[in-house]
């Protein structure tokens, strides 16, 4: 094992596949920086420094600087990955699919159906998103459950370094189109990774990061700490909380969701995409659907409120989940008869 | 360059079977056997042809909604494409795609599509494999993005063109000119007119233009710009002008169109006419020659036809196949 922050599991797995695979490409804005050409001082890597050392070391064929232009850099994804090369693109922003999302939607995601099943695109689109950085409206939302609602695409959001580690290479090495989703907060935290270079984490299987009988807390990427620090502050007054780390939402691991709930007969779903037709709301649905008579408490939700997200530090706090809400959440659950 | 009878018998060949078999659609939307929207390239077969006789397997072309003929003439098979819009299980996309996604990757064919300049950044990926690849005894391979004069209004074109540029990917985009984006003119939508190679120019790209109702002229500019784009010159673009017989759809009442103009670029713009004018008079081909071709691909696409009309359906089992290859 080796303690490394989540950013440098990131760049190490690109790394480490992209030695082991001539096929994979890497693609996006400043992914060298600079001239574009260099990747000498000048070069930045990356602005989340993910990318840094690929241009020096594999070259303009494989690690390529795109201009501005969210559309090109996905549809060149596109095109590369049905002509047989495995494209990590990057989009800076997870909020700029905007941009690009025709290439995303109607295209990477359907080509393989579309096709009738005689094609793969194994094109693996990275993207940082998430709040907490009074980076305001466009540059800080969670977009998964835009995604996970296209047919075709896999959403992967990891919460650890390990995670990233065993996720990031199962992505690469899939055969499908892959959403990598980075969660901005997470980029400098740190954890022990296995130094296994084929350590992968297969999609759809869940992670229960606290067993604890009681209720059960389901959630993924960043706030997934906070469920985990809810547990563990619940540990002390004698309640137990089975955490479950969705890792993906796309496939979605259902079995052990229902297992524990059919355990715990109490859930809180704890997402950082708005409420509407989102993960949460599916999940407390995918329960009343298919755990209704082990439920004990009606399923709640602990997620942002129905609006765009705001600049000022006061307003970011109160729109955001965080550790008291969830704890409300958890408590209300307990408490209901 | 003067072309062997066999290329000549080919390319026309080739011009037949797309305009028999869209002709042949025509009849057979009308009397509601063949579901969803069509999309018809009468009138610009010399484009496809011209362009794609110069391709091998190894080069990519990318499509639009009005795909067919660049899917015939970059070798996808007749009968599958006839299954694949009659909607069968056999269809070359098991009945998944119907007309607008026809696709076959093993002939480099990456693709008809819907979504009009969605295919333009798709060819600048391709061509950025093959430059990662690097080039090989012929040369760069190419990729080709085939785009009407409706997606050259598309930002996913301009950002096509600054990437191809930039990294000089060997990518050419056609852009076919048919003078109408679906049922608007482009003396109203396109701010060039009649001009959209010079907006590639202006992306910093060489630029081409060609009458596209003549095989010879597409075939040979093609040939230069071939030349300049596998020679590692980087991207190009080429505009033809050419002719849509149909309308953006079929059932398109077509109230824009003047008067006597589909009489009118049938007789004088159409570019099988021209070949068979142009070749009979110079003494390359004699009618009969021609004639026999003509019978030739009637028989194919009647065959084609009765297959598709034969095919297995699909079944609700296979809505559930292929979203992913593992899940």
């Amino acid at each position: 094992m080796t303690k490394m922050m989540y950013r440098d599991a990131v760049l190490s797995t690109i790394m480490e596949e992209m030695a082991r695979d001539p096929d994979v490409v890497v693609l996006g804005e400043d992914v060298v920086g600079g001239m574009g050409t260099a990747g000498g001082p000048e070069a930045i890597g990356g602005i989340w420094s993910t990318s840094t050392g690929l241009y020096d070391r594999f070259g303009p064929g494989r690690v390529i600087d795109t201009p501005i232009s969210e559309s090109a850099i996905m549809g060149a994804a596109a095109g590369l990955a049905l002509s047989g090369k495995r494209p990590v693109a990057e989009l800076m922003f997870a909020d700029f699919i905007g941009v690009s999302l025709d290439q995303l939607w109607n295209q990477i995601a359907k080509f393989r159906y579309m096709f009738g099943g005689k094609t793969r695109c194994p094109a693996v689109i990275r993207m940082a998103y998430g709040a907490g950085f009074n980076a305001a409206a466009q540059h800080s939302q969670s977009v998964h459950q835009i995604l996970t609602g296209m047919p075709g695409l896999k959403v992967v959001m990891p919460s650890t370094p390990a995670d990233v580690k065993g996720l990031l290479r199962t992505a690469i090495r899939d055969d499908d189109p892959v959403i990598f989703l980075e969660h901005k907060a997470l980029y400098a935290t740190s954890g022990e990774v296995p130094d296994d270079p084929d350590f992968m984490i297969p999609f759809g299987h869940a992670r229960l990061s606290r067993a604890g009988g009681d209720v059960t807390l389901v959630s993924s990427g960043l706030l997934l700490g906070m469920c985990e620090a809810v547990a563990d502050r619940l540990a002390a007054e004698g309640i137990g909380c089975d955490v479950i780390d969705l890792r993906t939402t796309s496939p979605l691991d259902e079995e052990t969701i229902l297992d524990s709930v059919e355990v715990t007969g109490r859930v809180v779903v704890v997402d950082e995409a708005p409420p509407r037709c989102g993960l949460a709301a599916d999940l407390c649905a995918l329960v009343a659907e298919m755990a209704f008579s082990s439920l004990k408490a009606p399923p709640q939700q602990v997620t942002p409120p129905h609006t765009p997200i705001p600049f000022a530090r006061e307003l970011e706090s109160a729109y955001l989940p965080s550790v008291d809400k969830i704890e409300a959440a958890v408590r209300r659950v307990l408490a209901w008869r | 360059m003067q072309l062997s009878r066999e290329a000549l018998l080919n390319a026309y060949r080739a011009m037949k079977t797309i305009r028999e078999f869209e002709e042949r659609l025509h009849v057979e939307i009308q009397t509601g056997e063949i579901a969803g929207f069509t999309h018809l390239y009468c009138g610009q077969e010399a484009v496809a042809v011209g362009v794609c006789e110069h391709l091998g397997t190894q080069d990519r072309i990318v499509s639009t909604h009005r795909g067919h003929g660049h899917c015939l003439a970059k070798g996808c098979d007749v009968d599958g494409m006839m299954k694949e819009i009659w909607g069968s299980r056999e269809g070359l996309c098991k009945g998944k795609g119907g007309s607008m996604h026809i696709a076959d990757i093993d002939k480099g064919m990456l693709g008809a599509n819907g979504i009009v300049g969605a295919g333009a950044p798709i060819a600048v990926g391709a061509a950025l494999a093959s430059r990662a690849d690097g080039p090989g005894p012929d040369g760069m391979k190419v990729a080709i993005a085939f785009s009407g004069d409706g997606a050259c209004n598309q930002g996913t074109t301009f950002e096509a063109m600054n990437l191809a540029v930039v990294t000089q990917a060997p990518c050419i985009f056609v852009f076919e000119n048919n003078h109408y984006s679906e049922h608007t003119g482009v003396s109203y939508a396109v701010g060039t007119n009649r001009d959209i190679a010079s907006r590639a120019e202006a992306f910093g790209m060489k630029a081409w233009r060609a009458d596209g109702t003549d095989f010879f002229a597409v075939h040979e500019t093609m040939r230069e710009v071939l030349d300049h784009v596998r020679g590692g010159g980087g991207p190009a673009a080429v505009e033809f002008d050419t002719e849509r017989f149909f309308g953006h759809f079929e059932g398109d009442p077509q109230r824009y169109r003047g008067p006597g103009e589909i009489e009118r670029i049938r007789a004088e713009r159409d570019c099988l006419t021209r070949f068979r004018n142009a070749v009979t008079a110079a003494g390359l081909l004699d009618h009969g020659d021609i004639d026999a071709l003509d019978a030739q691909v009637l028989g194919t696409i009647e065959a084609a036809v009765a297959a598709a009309r034969a095919a297995p359906r699909p079944t609700a089992d296979d809505v559930l196949a292929d979203v992913y290859i593992s899940y």
